[in-house]
């Protein structure tokens, strides 16, 4: 095969079409639900939980208490310590993780078959009886208050937290997900042990689990890992319209490059529009190195090493996104250079040629989402919580076949405005002159 | 002319319905190393060629040379116009990237496995057919003086890192970073990559490593089929100038406005998998876990963090996949208020007392576990699975070694740690702290100088 032929076959093959794993619904004798892929190829079990509200819920003088009780419940739990607890779980080969976001707080766990009894038992402790003992607490918060203060010179985060401040000003979504100095040194055992009621809330979890696993046998081991946990109707949080309007924020920092981040006004992920977007999306600046933005800014011009966009379909608003790293005497430039792409994009949409590609990317990578239990155990988590249905994998390529190039304009036209863009820029910007600068 | 191809069978190495990967391994006429992981989870696939050539075999005055390439790798061919090879591989919904390190240099896409040939077609292809212009080769040099300032020089922490490299290496090339000293960044060109390519880019000096839903023998067929026709180079890499003796401890300190909390780096010189023996790296990757491996268990956790208090942060590590002899770290971040000497005398303290002692055969079985789960889990990944035979090949290593280390591990005896503790010799150790900026109105007066 030559590569021209191999070239025609492509462009005579089909769509790619992927069935996906096949997921079974599994019911606890308590209500709960699960879903799950029994896949026996390797002696483990990847358990993926995801609790709606995160950092979204915490009080704003409480900003950082959904991350510092993730942290806590690895540091004691029942009647062991911390160090006891740490070394029970090396004992089985079992890995927990714990996390905090804005929209959930995430448990992934990864367990050796031979040890699942043992591992959700140990599992169920940090869970339901965490301990929040004195010196751990003092530890995890003198960790914390440490990466905030990296934080505060680190450009990439610098970029971030200006960005979601000035977009969300009087909501969770714009106070960092760490919180602040202040807010984690008020952070105590009786603040913790209220977090832990609302985070860990079994009607706001939705579970995936993947690995050597039947139903039958899942079902009452997940009964045990939730029994214990706290069960609350809640109010759904209400949505947040981001308030940034178009201009350049600059933050000095004394570093050769500036990092800029950048965006608008968004979908949500349940919008209509939300897969033509995505497309769209993936043109003007997807991964890999043929978007848009990549061939403009890196390829043609050699102004960065990266430069993306994405969306960010927050629970409660939606954000169109992107970032670039650039020479501080080349910022006005970059900048300008992006806007001219968003604006292109938004005005002419793409090309059949530009759209076909994509399709045949989006469509064709699709796959790649799922080759291991712990990625296909987080996919399942994102399709419960995105309300997509359990036989979405199936359709999915189908839906993102169907965009036709008005979509992807009418689209590009509701979405991009390159006048509302709004930079955020740490480092030494030369030649922004003419912009109206913050700061 | 076509040589005919006669390459030696396909040897199945490890079949185990689940303890380990399914590996088969093969080598083409032109010398050209092949492993094919089996795993038919996911209709998917993982190809990889590795070139046994990195950062540590550039050519004087020319650090960044071999990075710079890789860059060069992506412009096109005869036959792939320039952005083609990126192109072809997302319209048939694949990813690919590449990576340079100090020993090896690795191209990888995932794709559908049906399409695993067109993507070793266009691999085969750039191994011997690069096109570079005289303009893409300059704008390129700007992406990766970018990519130099976004990855160190915007974060000291990288910056520190590259000094403390320079520093414990006083002759051996693992003294330049990979990316490269800017200033002979600057000065890089297309003449340059090219003849770096031309040395080295050939099929007896690459690996390739294909991960997935395919069938080995398949996988065979299309490598004679793409990559036999090339003619060996039958120019191993040379040996590289090595460490004289290390006969004195060296300290250095890095200040930056940047750095909000400061902490200690120490680094031993150490022999890797390749420059020692593999026994001995099984003991200093044991020693690495028990002594600052696992968080709070550890012995540098339980005693700096939990017991006394003094550390935000610790930990040790060492990988011996190098082909000369590497480093084993030491890491700790002292608590507020903690003066910096009083936690380094703290790691010391714990460092000789697991020298003088060994660790605890519940220490020992923890660790055993840990290699045990890692194990399975490391399964759970093909990309993981196919970087941990190229990475492996790449420095020297076999199959075979890839697949008995984890039993080397598990082999590993209280004396073995004791033995691996005493390789690290204070006088071929660097130690560096990286602080805030002087505070000026506290800062020490300068004692060099022309006294006035």
């Amino acid at each position: 095969m030559t590569i021209r032929a191999a070239i025609a076959g492509l462009l005579l093959a089909p769509v790619a079409a992927f069935a996906g794993p096949s997921i079974e619904r599994v019911t606890t004798p308590g209500g709960l639900e699960a879903w799950l892929v029994e896949e026996r190829a390797i002696p483990m079990v990847a358990i993926e939980i995801s609790f709606a509200g995160g950092a979204s819920l915490d009080p704003a003088e409480e900003a950082g208490a959904a991350q510092f009780l993730a942290a806590m419940l690895e540091e004691g739990a029942g009647d062991l310590d911390a160090v006891a607890f740490s070394e029970a779980a090396q004992a089985l080969g079992a890995r927990f993780g714990f996390s905090a976001s804005r929209d959930s707080f995430s448990v992934s766990a990864r367990v050796l078959v031979e040890n699942l009894d043992e591992s959700i038992d140990l599992l169920r402790l940090a869970l339901a009886e965490p301990r929040f003992d004195d010196a751990p607490l003092a530890r995890v918060r003198a960790q914390t208050i440490a990466g905030i203060r990296r934080g505060a010179t680190d450009p990439n985060t610098q970029a971030s937290l200006a960005f979601f401040a000035e977009a969300f000003p009087d909501d969770a979504y714009g106070r960092p997900v760490a919180g602040f100095e202040e807010t984690v040194a008020t952070i105590d055992a009786a603040r913790l042990t209220a977090a832990w009621e609302r985070h860990l809330n079994r009607d706001a979890a939705v579970i995936g689990v993947v690995g050597a696993v039947d139903a039958e046998t899942l079902a009452p081991l997940l009964e045990r890992l939730f029994d214990a946990l706290p069960a609350a109707e809640r109010p759904a949080l209400p949505a947040v319209e981001p308030a940034l309007a178009g201009g350049v924020t600059v933050i000095d920092l004394d570093a050769p490059q500036s990092t800029v981040m950048f965006g608008h006004a968004g979908l949500l992920r349940d919008d209509p529009d939300f897969i033509a977007a995505f497309v769209m999306n993936h043109i003007l600046g997807g991964g890999g190195f043929s978007s848009r933005l990549m061939t403009e800014v890196r390829q043609n011009r050699g102004l960065a090493y990266s430069t993306y966009a994405y969306l960010l379909p927050l629970d409660r608003a939606g954000l169109t996104v992107g970032g670039v790293g650039t020479a501080n005497e080349r910022v006005a430039e970059s900048i300008s250079v992006i806007r001219d792409e968003w604006r292109r994009m938004a005005e002419d949409g793409p090309t059949e040629e530009e759209l076909d590609s994509a399709i045949r990317f989006l469509t064709g990578a699709y796959a790649l989402r799922f080759d291991s239990n712990a990625a296909v155990a987080r996919a399942l988590v994102g399709l419960q919580r995105d309300d997509l249905g359990i036989d979405y994998i199936a359709r999915r390529n189908d839906l993102v076949a169907a965009v036709t190039v008005d979509d992807v304009r009418q689209v590009a036209a509701r979405v991009l405005d390159p006048d509302a863009l709004h930079f955020v820029v740490v480092g030494q910007p030369e030649g922004l002159a003419d912009t109206p600068i913050v700061q | 002319m076509r040589p005919a191809l006669f390459a030696v069978p396909l040897a199945l190495i490890a079949a185990s319905a689940t303890a380990e990967p399914r590996v088969t391994t093969f080598t083409l006429d032109n010398g050209m190393e092949g492993v094919v992981i089996e795993d038919n989870r996911a209709p998917v696939v993982t190809h990889m060629v590795w070139y046994r050539v990195g950062a540590a075999d550039e050519p004087p005055g020319q650090s960044g040379i071999a990075h710079f390439l890789e860059h060069l790798m992506f412009k096109g061919t005869d036959t792939i116009p320039e952005g083609g090879f990126s192109r072809v591989v997302a319209e048939n919904g694949g990813q690919d990237n590449a990576f340079t390190s100090r020993d090896f240099t690795g191209y990888f896409q995932r794709i559908a496995a049906d399409r695993l040939a067109i993507v070793m077609e266009m691999e085969a292809d750039r191994m011997r057919n690069l096109r570079v212009t005289e303009r893409q080769a300059l704008t390129e040099r700007d992406v990766i003086l970018e990519e130099r300032s976004q990855v160190v020089d915007n974060n000291p922490g990288a910056q520190f890192s590259e000094l403390m490299s320079a520093a414990l290496f006083k002759h051996h090339p693992y003294r330049m970073p990979v990316i490269g000293w800017r200033a002979e960044m600057e000065t890089l060109t297309r003449e340059m990559a090219l003849d770096f390519y031309e040395r080295f880019y050939a099929p007896d000096n690459a690996i390739l490593v294909v991960a997935g839903d395919v069938d080995p023998a398949e996988v065979q067929e299309l490598a004679e089929m793409f990559f036999g026709h090339h003619e060996p180079s039958g120019r191993p890499r040379e040996a590289r100038v090595q460490e004289p003796p290390h006969r004195a401890a060296r300290r250095i300190e890095m200040r930056d406005a940047r750095v909000a909390q400061p902490y200690m780096l120490r680094q031993y010189l150490v022999p890797s998998r390749v420059s020692g023996d593999a026994e001995t790296a099984a003991a200093l990757t044991i020693l690495a876990e028990v002594l600052g491996g696992s968080g709070v268990t550890s012995r540098m956790g339980r005693a700096l963090q939990v017991e006394q208090e003094i550390a935000i942060a610790v930990a040790a590590f060492y990988s011996g996949l190098a082909v000369d002899d590497t480093s084993f770290g030491v890491y700790a971040m002292p608590a507020d208020g903690v003066a910096p000497e009083a936690l380094e005398a703290a790691v010391d303290a714990v460092m000789a007392a697991l020298a003088a002692e060994g660790p605890t055969e519940a220490e020992l079985a923890r660790a055993r576990t840990g290699v045990q789960a890692s194990e399975v889990f490391a399964q759970d990944s093909g990309p993981g699975l196919a970087r941990r035979f190229g990475a492996a090949l790449s420095v020297g290593l076999t199959v075979q070694d890839v697949l008995d280390w984890p039993d080397l591990l598990k082999a590993v005896t209280a004396e073995d740690v004791k033995a691996a503790a005493a390789l690290l010799r204070t006088e071929a150790s660097v130690t560096g702290w990286l602080k805030p900026a002087a505070d000026t109105a506290r800062a020490e007066p300068i004692r060099e100088g022309v006294e006035g």
